[in-house]
């Protein structure tokens, strides 16, 4: 059923009590021509984009909780594309292109709002970064605007420009934003559904078949299963899920927490973000403070970080924000990222024929939601990435291409 | 949060301290004669495992020095510290 101001209007006469499940809980078949392993964003994107763009017809997405549960329900819901080096610039504004029509695409409104990104500089050197990077995005097409102190200051008028971390200037992005992460898997999951893939639940993959050195089918917690192509899609379990094939990934899975303040009235405008003092912040459409910062250093799969991370988040809030210092943080939750040594992702073939991955996005896969799945989906159709996704493959960790946006944009993303 | 037992200091608090990553990873004997796979494996490529992990952790604000952990990656459970040089510990030894 479509979602429209029609249908709104028909089900008010049963009070809203007939509509349809937006997706369903189908068996899982004997055989698939495509698998995708994990039900986050990236996944059921890959899907979709698989049914809709590239004509595949039996596909199937396994995940191993609830649709949504991992990552893409964790994050802090920033959506930005103003990276330093092409590759990723090219990559994250493919996102970005197709974030701003995937309500009307999906027929699902993910709440995407692009209230603009400010990334604040501190130092002289903060402002050096700033305008290298604000100048390679004008070359890319990407919008940007180096801001002087007045400038912010005019914009955020409650910021203190003048305390321990002085604010000197900023890089501003508006066609950055945020956006409903779980209406962006509920979206995904339900127009996937629509083009006929199975979306199975509760289904854990526990073993890899492989014949020849081809992948030929999964083992899982719903049985066996036989495939043609297998893409992998899931995240801080990449390395679980290489180890199954019988290979190594270069990343290491860490804890990355976040939190919300109690809900008050409209504040901020606009994301914050701060690499030098590490804190990024914006207000939600219920009225929260979303905070985020730096992940733990050690590896996890605890899904909980430490709490000396929560002071380093919340110190450099209340010394940016003094108005912010008697709110009560309602939740803090962790998730586990699987982070690549030069912070860019994984993208294409692995060395199991007819295997790929999409892993590696660490602390800031949300954002290339969109961009991800579409060419992940184009990499699985045609057996080799197309030109954006080709600088991200699992060999640049051989030959030394690494697309280096841990030092580009200092730490997170 | 972790109580970490430094192998010189005794037990502190883990924000005393900080991870470097895995450990036991040798570094090739001939940089110049491997190939650009095993140069790579030895640079980027790491055990990430769900289960027992050893890593190197540094005491920054103690006595400043080098040490391995054996730590359980599902729990976040130390299971043995231990000084650099000394033999990895087997899963069946603790």
């Amino acid at each position: 059923m479509k979602y429209s101001f029609y249908n709104l209007v028909r089900n008010s006469f049963s009070y809203h009590e007939n509509w349809e499940k937006a997706w369903s809980s189908p068996e899982l078949k004997p055989e698939y021509d495509v698998i995708i392993v994990g039900g986050g964003g990236h996944g059921l994107g890959t899907a979709y984009y698989l049914a809709k763009e590239f004509g595949v017809k039996n596909i199937a997405v396994l995940e191993k909780g609830w649709i949504g549960g991992g990552n893409t329900g964790r994050n802090t819901t920033i959506i930005r594309s103003n990276y330093l080096w092409d590759e990723s610039a090219a990559l994250y504004n493919h996102a970005v292109n197709l974030w701003e029509g995937l309500s009307s695409e999906l027929n699902f409104n993910v709440m995407f709002s692009q209230r603009g990104l400010f990334h604040l500089a501190h130092s002289v050197h903060d402002m050096q970064e700033i305008t290298r990077r604000g100048y390679s995005n004008y070359l890319n097409g990407i919008d940007a605007e180096i801001l002087n102190q007045e400038q912010v200051a005019k914009k955020i008028p409650h910021m203190n420009m003048h305390g321990r971390y002085p604010v000197l200037g900023a890089l501003l992005q508006r066609r950055a934003g945020t956006a409903r992460h779980d209406a962006v898997a509920w979206g995904y999951a339900r127009a996937a559904e629509n083009l006929g893939v199975d979306i199975i639940q509760n289904c854990e993959v526990k073993g890899i078949d492989i014949s020849n050195g081809k992948v030929v089918g999964l083992q899982t917690t719903k049985g066996s299963v036989k495939v043609d192509k297998v893409g992998l899609v899931p995240a801080g379990h990449s390395s679980v899920l290489a180890d199954m094939a019988g290979f190594t990934l270069p990343i290491n899975s860490v804890p990355l927490q976040a939190l919300v303040s109690e809900p008050i009235k409209p504040i901020l405008d606009c994301v914050i973000m701060s690499n030098s003092v590490h804190v990024y912040v914006s207000q939600s459409d219920k009225g929260e403070l979303v905070v985020g910062a730096g992940s733990d250093a050690y590896n996890s799969y605890s899904q909980r970080g430490s709490f000396d991370m929560i002071e380093h988040m919340m110190a450099p809030l209340v010394e940016l924000f003094p108005i912010f210092s008697r709110l009560k943080m309602l939740r803090s939750w962790g998730g586990i990222v699987d982070v690549t040594p030069d912070r860019s992702p994984i993208i294409g073939k692995t060395p199991v024929k007819d295997l790929f991955i999409n892993c590696g996005w660490g602390t800031g896969g949300f954002k290339a939601t969109p961009g991800s799945a579409h060419v992940f989906a184009e990499t699985v159709s045609k057996g080799e990435p197309n030109d954006i996704a080709a600088p991200f493959s699992l060999d640049r960790h051989y030959s030394g291409a690494l697309v280096d946006e841990a030092a580009a944009a200092a730490v997170a993303h | 949060m972790f109580v970490i037992n430094c192998p010189y200091c005794g037990e502190r608090d883990q924000t005393e301290f900080s991870c470097h990553g895995e450990a036991h990873i040798a570094r090739p004997d001939n940089p110049a004669e491997v190939s650009d796979e095993e140069w790579g494996e030895y640079l980027f490529f790491r055990n990430n495992p769900k289960g027992i992990h050893f890593e190197r952790w540094t005491h920054d604000h103690g006595c400043r020095r080098w040490f391995n952990v054996m730590r359980d990656t599902v729990s976040d459970k130390i299971i043995k510290t231990y000084k650099m040089g000394d033999q990895k510990p087997g899963v069946t030894d603790v």
